[in-house]
């Protein structure tokens, strides 16, 4: 590989990685947490202008805005769980991407693993049956035997 | 449990699932649901568009039927929504038409209402910003309906014409008149 291609696909490279950090690079903090703490609410939320995307990838204007408000509760200092329940009370449930549990959420969360269960339960009730059928011994009239080992002997011949 | 009911047992979860996902096909996905509609109008205080009107607060408007637009003069679906706000203005004077206009565009707003009219009674700018993040703003142009008690009904992302006015907003005026 010469040192122009080396260079251009570093470029390439590059370029991917910029959308992704670009909205986070004009903001500033005090320290790393806080910083872990803004790109994790704003990957978790759901921009509520172009639904498909998180508000840290998002173009959308009121994203930007919710990244400011963010942003200044994260420098605030306000909790994780005040932010949410900020956001949340403006924007209902739906601006969350991790959804919080709730009787109408709660098959979400559980339903594989209830359906997991009931599987288990189920593959192993049919199991012991077969196996409980499997195991009755049945006894043969005499006639029935008669019959049994003629017909046994006829296929020997 | 009775061995023939047991056989059901899989036709009964079919048909729940079937009848729940049957449900989630009569939703529209694009159809953001508001957390303010039954809530009250969250206080506020902003200054007016035009320099020499003051800033206004949720007290002013209580009592009025009250229909809240926000907009943009960089937002073309607002300069398509215009028109009918003009003409709702004329039609229906008892409703108090509130233009709440971004912060970031406030010559060029008071531009556009000089050149093309003015549909609203008063004109308000979301300076900070925060007005829209407290009212689940998603974008312009979004309108509320709020009643005499300062009450939330409905909130309508886009573009407003008759046909969603008088399906829409009708219905929901005739209960608070």
């Amino acid at each position: 590989m010469t040192m122009t291609s080396k260079s251009l696909l570093a470029l390439l490279l590059l370029s991917l990685v910029a959308p992704v950090f670009g909205a986070i690079a004009e903001y500033s903090f005090d320290s790393e947490a806080e910083e872990e703490r803004f790109k994790k609410l704003t990957y978790e939320m759901r921009c509520p202008k172009c639904l498909n995307s998180n508000l840290a990838g998002s173009d959308a204007p009121i994203a930007a805005d919710l990244r400011n408000e963010i942003y200044n509760q994260v420098r605030e200092g306000r909790t994780n769980d005040e932010i949410i329940e900020f956001m949340s009370s403006r924007y209902g449930d739906f601006i969350l991407y991790r959804p919080r549990l709730t009787f109408a959420t709660f098959f979400l969360w559980f339903g594989p693993a209830i359906l997991l269960v009931a599987g288990f339960v189920i593959v192993r009730r049919v199991m012991v049956s077969s196996q409980a059928q499997q195991g009755t011994e049945t006894t043969l009239s005499t006639d029935e035997q008669e019959r049994l080992s003629r017909l046994l002997g006829d296929k020997q011949d | 449990m009775n061995k023939r009911l047991k056989l059901f047992i899989p036709v009964a979860i079919f048909l729940m699932m079937a009848g729940f996902l049957l449900f989630g096909l009569t939703r529209d996905p694009n159809v953001v649901p508001s957390a303010l509609e039954g809530r009250p109008l969250p206080d506020f205080t902003r200054p007016s568009l035009f320099a020499d009107q003051g800033e206004f607060s949720k007290a002013d408007f209580l009592g009025d039927i009250l229909l809240v637009n926000i907009w943009g003069s960089w937002c073309i679906p607002c300069h398509v929504e215009h028109p009918f706000f003009l003409e709702l203005t004329e039609n229906e004077p008892d409703i108090t038409l509130l233009g709440l206009s971004y912060d970031d565009s406030m010559a060029e707003d008071r531009l556009f209402l000089e050149e093309r009219g003015n549909p609203f009674d008063v004109n308000m700018v979301d300076l900070g910003g925060s007005l829209r993040i407290d009212l689940g703003v998603t974008g312009a142009p979004e309108t509320f309906l709020v009643d005499k008690n300062g009450m939330i009904l409905y909130r309508h992302i886009g573009v407003i014409n008759n046909t969603i006015w008088n399906e829409t907003f009708m219905p929901l005026l005739e209960q608070i008149r």
